[in-house]
């Protein structure tokens, strides 16, 4: 007799992603419905599409979704949250827009605490409109509109987000994690449903930092993209933990 | 009834919103609309409404749209500029089909331009609020009471029709104090079955977007969202007539420059001169109706607006060349006197004043 070992979770709707081959978002989709379902609260869940790659989450994800302007999401999380507060609300958004046009709207948002999930994915590249530099492009790293390596003396530095957003007051948890191994994403999931569990408990800003691969737009194969990730992004994106609130709240 | 009260122009708009049981508001500071926000500051705290500052336009427009997509009663306010701002976001909740409210207390322009009184965001508002095809439904009320009712019905039919609605008012009408009488409180039903609120395991899951990476599909939302918009302006058209059954010179003019044109119709009545004013209440849909019906009596057309002529091209597209249309506007925050609108009656009727 058979056994199902594992299955779709219920909260990732039965339709083909539009994903890359070896990109990582789906992962991560994965892990957010896992964490969805596990709380139980699809039903009361409302998710934020950003502008990117990841624009059509709201055909993935089956909890009720709202698609907001490039860098916007986190003020329409603002409002859903503010009129809904019983909802548990998540913005899914990328390097471009939550660190180049939505910075403002996203410190603004850790600032004021909104009870919202940040899912953060960095793969230092904008991908849906074809690998120009983003916000999180390291330095010398090649991108079309980079073609000579980034020069930080011109196209400026890359942004830390999660150090930039540990000195927030308002932030409950800021948290950096990937997914090239099992065990980081077993880790990045423990984070993510740490993350839901603290909106739940009314913490405040929660934001779950995904470094993340681009094969298409890196020029990789999936394989290599996961190692090139190791060996360049992580040393500029270190895991960890860079800020959480813990048990008692801010104090 | 009601008592009547003494209100400011932009505090009667924050009372009118919540009686229409408006419990949600964003915004961002910008004068002359700022009484507006302060009011809601200090009333939604104690109804249990949301009142909240955001750091930008950019963030308030995206607040009001995702409230509004939560399918709570929404507004925001600002002026002008703020406007410009928001431009990206209507047309992301027109394109959404999220019905909310947004009040332009208009000052002049273009840029910083000033904080005085103006109409010249007349284009902004009816033929390019942002990028794409859409419309708002856009009010223009004369009066602190008219504003106070328009704000009830703006509210219904962004509802009724799911899209966003606009009450352009200006820096005369904010700040002016008139009586009012405030409507009956509403408590709208909650029952916006499109709403991203959480599908509670009981229905499949509502998704709030603009997004439609098929041209047909897209094609056809446009050709069903313009259907709608059709019906729209054989329906809501509002004007208000004044003298102008027999009249020979007719002004069009709406919000504070109707005040002033009023005036100078009934100078030009002391005078003899056959002068009626036609008042656009709603601005789209332009009421061409009201329009159409006088242009076969009418010597002449008089388009009386605080810019550089706006308003105008739609009385001429009406008009259709059938007879003269003239235009009169101050513009940069100065409001036209009613002895300058009388004087371009006279000279229409080729006389001298």
């Amino acid at each position: 007799m058979s056994k199902v070992m594992g299955e779709r979770p219920k909260a990732l709707l039965d339709v083909p992603l539009h994903y890359c081959p070896g990109c990582t978002h789906g992962i991560v989709h994965r892990l957010v419905a896992e964490v969805i379902d596990e709380l139980g609260i699809e039903g009361k869940t409302v998710g934020i599409a950003s502008v990117g790659c990841s624009v059509f989450t709201y055909n993935y994800f089956g909890c009720d979704m709202v698609q907001a302007p490039h860098g916007r999401a986190p003020a329409v999380a603002t409002g859903v949250k503010r009129a809904r507060p019983d909802n548990v609300v998540f913005t899914y958004q990328g390097d471009g827009d939550l660190a180049a046009i939505g910075m403002g709207e996203t410190v603004h948002a850790a600032a004021r605490g909104e009870n919202i999930v940040a899912i953060f994915i960095n793969n230092a590249i904008y991908g849906m409109t074809g690998g120009q530099m983003a916000p999180t492009t390291l330095p010398g790293q090649v991108t079309q509109t980079t073609p000579y390596g980034r020069d930080t003396s011109v196209a400026g530095n890359p942004i830390r987000v999660c150090e930039l957003l540990s000195s927030v007051k308002g932030v409950a948890l800021a948290q950096r994690v990937t997914v090239d191994s099992v065990k980081n994403v077993k880790a990045a999931k423990k984070a993510i449903k740490k993350a839901f569990e603290y909106q739940m408990a009314g913490k405040g800003y929660c934001i779950i930092e995904v470094v993340s691969t681009c094969p298409t737009n890196w020029g990789m194969s999936p394989a290599d993209a996961l190692q090139w990730l190791r060996d360049n992004m992580l040393p500029y994106y270190p895991l960890g933990v860079y800020k959480d609130v813990g048990e008692e709240g801010e104090q | 009834m009601a008592d009547k009260v003494l209100m400011k122009g932009n505090e009667a708009i924050a009372e009118a919103a919540i009686a229409a049981g408006c419990r949600h508001f964003f915004g961002y500071p910008i004068t002359p609309q700022t009484e507006v926000a302060a009011y809601m500051s200090k009333r939604m705290p104690k109804i249990g409404g949301v009142y909240l500052q955001a750091e930008s336009e950019v963030a308030s427009i995206n607040m009001v749209l995702g409230a509004g997509a939560a399918g709570v009663r929404v507004m925001t306010s600002t002026s002008s500029p703020g406007i410009s701002l928001m431009s990206e976001g209507i047309s992301y909740i027109a394109g959404s089909d999220v019905p909310c409210l947004i009040v332009n207390v208009e000052r002049g322009g273009p840029g910083l331009g000033g904080i005085q009184p103006s109409q010249s965001d007349y284009f902004q508002a009816t033929k390019a609020t942002g990028h794409g095809d859409f419309h708002m439904l856009v009010f223009a009320p004369s009066t602190v009471q008219e504003t106070v009712d328009l704000i009830s019905d703006a509210f219904d039919l962004g509802d009724k029709y799911r899209m966003p609605t606009m009450i352009l008012s200006d820096g005369l009408l904010g700040q002016m104090m008139e009586p009012v009488v405030l409507p009956e409180p509403k408590d709208p039903t909650d029952n916006k079955d499109w709403a991203a609120k959480g599908h509670q395991g009981k229905r499949p899951h509502n998704v709030v977007n603009s997004l439609y990476i098929d041209p047909k599909e897209l094609e056809d939302l446009n050709f069903k969202r313009f259907e709608k918009y059709k019906q729209i302006m054989e329906t809501e058209q509002r004007a208000e007539e004044y003298l102008v059954d027999d009249a020979d010179i007719i002004i069009v003019a709406f919000g504070a420059s109707s005040r002033i044109s009023h005036s100078a119709v009934d100078m030009a009545r002391k005078q003899g001169i056959k002068a009626g004013l036609i008042r656009p209440i709603t601005l789209w849909p332009f009421p061409e109706k009201f329009i159409k019906k006088h242009v076969g009596h009418a010597k002449a057309f008089l388009s009386v607006e605080m810019n550089m002529g706006q308003m105008v091209e739609d009385v001429k597209m009406v008009v259709a060349n059938q007879k003269p249309v003239h235009f009169y506007g101050r513009t940069g925050g100065i409001v036209p006197t009613p002895k300058e609108v009388f004087e371009q009656i006279v000279k229409i009727n080729g006389g001298d004043c």
